[in-house]
């Protein structure tokens, strides 16, 4: 990660070779795609994935990626939606050594630069519902990888500790400076302080940075989860300019 | 499903303009308010993709993409403004 930021590499059409495949909850799955090509990719881009059906059908579907930096190595972690069209196909179906099409890297709006960049001191929340962590990966992961030293904190909202997304890598960030917080809305872990329930406006003001040290926000997860957060962040004082968004669709 | 954000639709802008367009700021025709493209609504429906105002609801570009072509209109977007 000392190398520059491939800001400014170019997207196009690739094919990208499955070298790992393994599960990463019980409905979802991490992905590890090589692709010779890939020119490297800002922590927090999106790639779009095309299948196509031996008809010409085709269906087209974004995914966050969860690695950052130079290199042909990309890693993108799927949650499987029972009745979705193309997710079941990359949890259940895609084999080691198959091929994907995919057009990459994307998006340079939810993206997190380092501060050597942006000159830009100020504090960063994130805040995750279920696999909308995956482009927070990135950027916990990238921040670490250069010892960036803009605070960053994470709020993590999951069902239950089973549904936690790289629950190993993100302790241990937090063993080195990474300020960890989880939101359980269905069975807290035991011992766990607070009880589980669904994430409010109040367990936000106290688990995330407050407005007053004025933080760059980005949330991330389903179209439900992201409009509600924003909508509490905004009546909490957080300015709409400092906060953006990454709606994975949903409700 | 719910809409999603402007930053979603990069990919197929990219097929059409050799910049990320998802950081430009765009001034709505509408209501007149900037902001950036990857700040707008976006709805995805079997006939096409349906960008609209955060601020004011009103649509901002249709996006129609078949296998063999892509279709834009930006009719609600006056100027765009990029980073260079
Ligand atoms: C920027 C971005 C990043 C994402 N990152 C992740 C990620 O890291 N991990 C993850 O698990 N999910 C991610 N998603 C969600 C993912 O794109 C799919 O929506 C999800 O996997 C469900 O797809 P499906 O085909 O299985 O379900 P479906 O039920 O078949 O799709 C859900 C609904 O959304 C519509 N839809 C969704 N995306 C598109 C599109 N691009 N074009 C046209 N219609 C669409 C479908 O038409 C359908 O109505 C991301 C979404 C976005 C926008
Ligand atoms: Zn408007």
């Amino acid at each position: 990660m000392s190398d520059p930021p491939p800001a400014a590499a170019r997207t196009a059409w690739r094919v990208g070779t499955v070298i790992e495949a393994r599960p990463e909850t019980s409905s979802a799955r991490r992905i590890v795609l090589d692709i010779p090509d890939w020119p490297g990719n800002d922590a927090g881009q999106h790639l779009d994935v095309r299948l196509t059906a031996p008809d010409g059908y085709q269906a087209q579907r974004s995914y966050s990626i969860a690695s950052a930096g130079l290199g042909s190595r990309v890693e993108l972690a799927v949650d499987e939606l029972p009745e979705g069209e193309v997710s079941p196909f990359l949890v259940e179906d895609l084999q080691l050594g198959d091929r994907l099409e995919v057009h990459g890297p994307l998006g340079g709006y939810f993206i997190w630069m380092p501060q050597s960049v942006t000159h830009d001191a100020r504090p960063v929340q994130l805040i995750a519902g279920g696999s909308g962590i995956v482009p927070f990966l990135a950027m916990v992961r990238a921040h670490a990888a250069i010892a960036d030293p803009t605070p960053f904190r994470l709020l993590y909202a999951v069902r239950e500790q089973s549904d936690v997304f790289y629950l190993q890598e993100l302790l241990q960030l937090a063993l080195s400076g990474l300020k960890l917080d989880f939101v359980y809305s269905g069975t807290a872990p035991r011992d766990w302080p607070v009880p589980a329930g669904r994430i409010t406006k109040e367990a936000l003001a106290g688990l995330a940075i407050p407005a007053s040290e004025k933080p760059r926000v980005f949330i991330c997860g389903s179209t439900g989860f992201v409009e509600l957060v924003a909508g509490w962040l905004i009546e909490l004082g957080h300015a709409a300019a400092d906060i953006r968004t990454e709606r994975f669709g949903g409700t | 499903m719910g809409h999603v954000d402007g930053n979603a639709i990069a990919g197929s802008l990219a097929e059409i303009f050799p910049f990320d367009v998802t950081a430009a700021v765009g001034r709505c025709a509408h209501c007149g308010s900037t902001g950036m493209i990857g700040d707008a609504m976006v709805y995805f429906a079997a006939t096409g993709t349906i960008v609209r105002c955060a601020n004011c609801d009103e649509v901002l570009a249709v996006l129609v993409e078949t296998p063999s072509r892509i279709w834009l209109s930006l009719s609600g977007v006056r100027g765009l403004t990029l980073p260079t």
